[in-house]
């Protein structure tokens, strides 16, 4: 039993079906993210780029699929389309603008 | 035509420059060289202006980061005397950008044959020294030739990476040579034994060769492997990052699982190729040469110290391999990477044999995607090349979680069953405690054709967890008792002594046989003895299709 008491580590509790163990945790499972649901009427860059045009202002009224603006990427040129048919809350990005990734830069109501 | 014509001539007086006798040397000053031993002086001057690789310069600068010259490391891992060089004279082909006018030494990769213990070997070396290691026509040509050698003798091949990437000024036919390489390690596929040790970057397209061998061996601060570099990431994505947290050894020993060994040096690295090698054979028509039988050092290793009968505790279940095996050696693969499953090679009586455990220690031994994917792989593996399977059971089932169903835990985990059901290797199976669900079936069941199935006493093999199974079962009467809390611990009591052990399943016939714990290596070592001619037929067909 040598090695097995070089330190003691720190146990965790994990739950799988119905029953407690306890254990360690992976890295990974330490810095899992947690869920969170879609929201469709909150636009978030999908890709880091450059905001190249918006085509809707506050308060307009937009149906899905209507063109909202395109953010420049890759040396591409996305089209960012209204997931759902709603009116503008809140445009949070202006022409030429930078825009990491997972960036919200159009709200619906 | 013109211009070509130009080329041609200017190609073919480079090479005749280097190709024509020295005759102002003193050796030649009255006579051409005619005797032997002035061949044999033009020949080692010849090698030797080969040798020199990328010169002092550039081998100075190499080794001032640590890392050995690609002829250095070839000697490290063969045995000693046995390294034969081939291709030693091989030009590169490059014509355009004034490439012709250069001299690249062995065109920027050494390749030859030789031994490790014994133990007939192919291997190639990229020589960063010259042009960066990088891949032209004839490099290319150099690695595809020393790995169609392989294929025909039918012994391993080992890799050494260490290359800036494509050579562009060669263009599509760098592409070609890569191409050439992914094609023939896939057909060599399950036929040698592929390692592939990344011994400095190892980038963009270079990265699929070392992908499709069968182990990828890294060293910490030197090795570095990616799709896409940190300088591209910044300019695209704007996202900062250093090239060893993208890509570095430990990024990919801990969290891709790309890497499989991982060490702190390269001798630590040659030393674990060394000991690799010792258990597993040349190929797939052969079995690993068996080695003297030594007990295992149960003074140190004492299963009833080791192993807690409740369920729910923690251990360590490599203590308990060590307990079993042979000189209480156990040699772990991807020790770092979804350590919640252990899969390794240790010598039962001597012969190699795979093992795969489920952890109690980490993440309670569940199966997960990255658990099942490194698991299903190495079971391919011993399957591939005649290594009998050893798998020890103590799981809860797979982890439950959002991101896990969402990262398609279904499809990987059902890489396991693939796995196991298409093996024909002798498969043994110990049940150590609990044996869950679907996680009981995943592991080498006796309805996935296990050979022999073996349950410690301390065995609960069950749909859930006696808690679990008590709540549903019993749900109308607990909830009508007038003390439901205690109605409940009794339920989940009585679930426990009917169900939670080995004797339900062994009733069934789906466990051979319950034994004592001290006896697993005994049984362990009688079933691979027994199953020494074990043929399995498989009904005919191209290829399967398991779930990748």
């Amino acid at each position: 039993m040598k090695n097995a008491n070089k330190e003691k580590p720190e146990y965790y509790p994990l739950v799988v079906l119905g029953e407690e163990y306890s254990t360690l945790y992976t890295k990974k499972y330490k810095n899992r993210k947690p869920y969170a649901p879609i929201d469709n009427r909150k636009i978030y860059s999908f890709i880091p780029g450059t905001i190249q045009n918006v085509f809707v202002e506050k308060d307009a009224d937009v149906k899905a699929g209507e063109k909202l603006l395109t953010l420049q990427a890759m040396k591409m040129d996305n089209e960012i389309i209204a997931p759902v048919s709603g009116k503008v809350k809140k445009v949070y990005v202006k022409p030429g603008q930078m825009v990491t990734k997972n960036e919200l830069l159009i709200e619906l109501l | 035509m013109l211009n070509k014509k130009v080329k041609a001539s200017a190609l073919k007086k480079n090479i005749f420059a280097r190709f024509t006798i020295n005759s102002s040397h003193k050796f030649y000053k009255n006579n051409m060289a005619t005797t032997l031993k002035q061949k044999t002086f033009d020949l080692k001057r010849r090698m030797q202006n080969a040798l020199q690789g990328g010169g002092e310069k550039a081998i100075e600068k190499q080794k001032a980061t640590g890392k050995m010259t690609a002829r250095e490391r070839i000697l490290a891992i063969l045995d000693s005397g046995s390294f034969h060089e081939y291709d030693l004279f091989v030009e590169h082909a490059g014509k355009d950008f004034d490439m012709d006018k250069k001299y690249l030494p062995g065109d920027g990769v050494v390749t030859g044959t030789g031994t490790i213990n014994g133990f007939p070997i192919c291997i190639y070396a990229q020589d960063f020294t010259v042009a960066g290691g990088s891949l032209g026509f004839m490099h290319a040509k150099k690695i595809t030739k020393i790995m169609d050698h392989a294929m025909k003798l039918k012994v391993p091949l080992i890799g050494i990476n260490d290359s800036g990437g494509a050579r562009i000024q060669e263009g599509v036919n760098s592409l070609a040579g890569y191409g050439e390489i992914f094609y023939r390690n896939t057909m060599a596929s399950g036929v040698i034994p592929q390692i592939s040790v990344i011994l400095g970057p190892c980038a963009g397209g270079a990265v699929y060769s070392p992908a499709l061998t069968d182990f990828v061996f890294v060293v910490d601060k030197i090795s570095k492997m990616f799709i896409t570099g940190p300088e591209v990431i910044k300019t695209v994505l704007g996202e900062d990052i250093s090239m060893e947290d993208l890509g570095g050894a430990l990024v990919h020993s801990e969290t891709t699982g790309n890497a499989h060994f991982f060490s702190e040096s390269e001798n630590e690295c040659f030393e674990q190729i060394k000991k690799l090698m010792s258990f597993i054979p040349w190929n797939n028509t052969k079995k690993a040469d068996p080695f003297p039988v030594k007990q295992p050092k149960n003074k140190i290793y004492k299963i009833s110290d080791i192993f807690p009968t409740d369920s729910r505790k923690p251990y360590d279940v490599r203590l308990i391999i060590k307990a079993i095996c042979d000189d209480s050696d156990f040699f772990e693969i991807q020790e770092r990477f979804a350590a919640n499953i252990v899969i390794g090679f240790a010598r039962i009586n001597g012969q190699s044999v795979g093992f795969v455990a489920n952890q109690p220690m980490v993440l309670a031994g569940v199966l997960d995607v990255d658990s099942s994917d490194k698991a299903a792989r190495f079971i391919r593996f011993c399957d591939a090349f005649n290594i009998p399977l050893v798998t020890l059971v103590d799981l809860p089932g797979y982890l439950p979680g959002i991101d896990q169903e969402h990262a398609g835990v279904i499809r990987h985990g059902a890489k396991v069953l693939y796995a196991y059901s298409e093996a024909t290797v002798p498969k043994i199976t110990v049940i150590l405690r609990k044996a869950y669900g679907g996680g009981y079936i995943a592991m080498c069941s006796n309805h996935l054709r296990a050979d022999f199935v073996l349950a410690w006493p301390t065995a609960e093999i069950a749909v859930m967890g006696p808690e679990g199974a008590a709540n549903i079962i019993f749900r109308n009467e607990i909830q009508s008792s007038p003390n439901p809390e205690e109605a409940r611990k009794k339920k989940i009591e009585e679930y426990k002594e009917k169900f939670a052990n080995p004797y339900v399943a062994a009733a069934y016939g789906y466990v051979d046989a319950v034994i004592e714990p001290q006896k697993t290596r005994e049984f362990i070592l009688h079933a691979i003895e027994i199953s020494a001619q074990k043929k399995e037929d498989r009904p005919i067909k191209k290829h399967g299709i398991p779930p990748f």
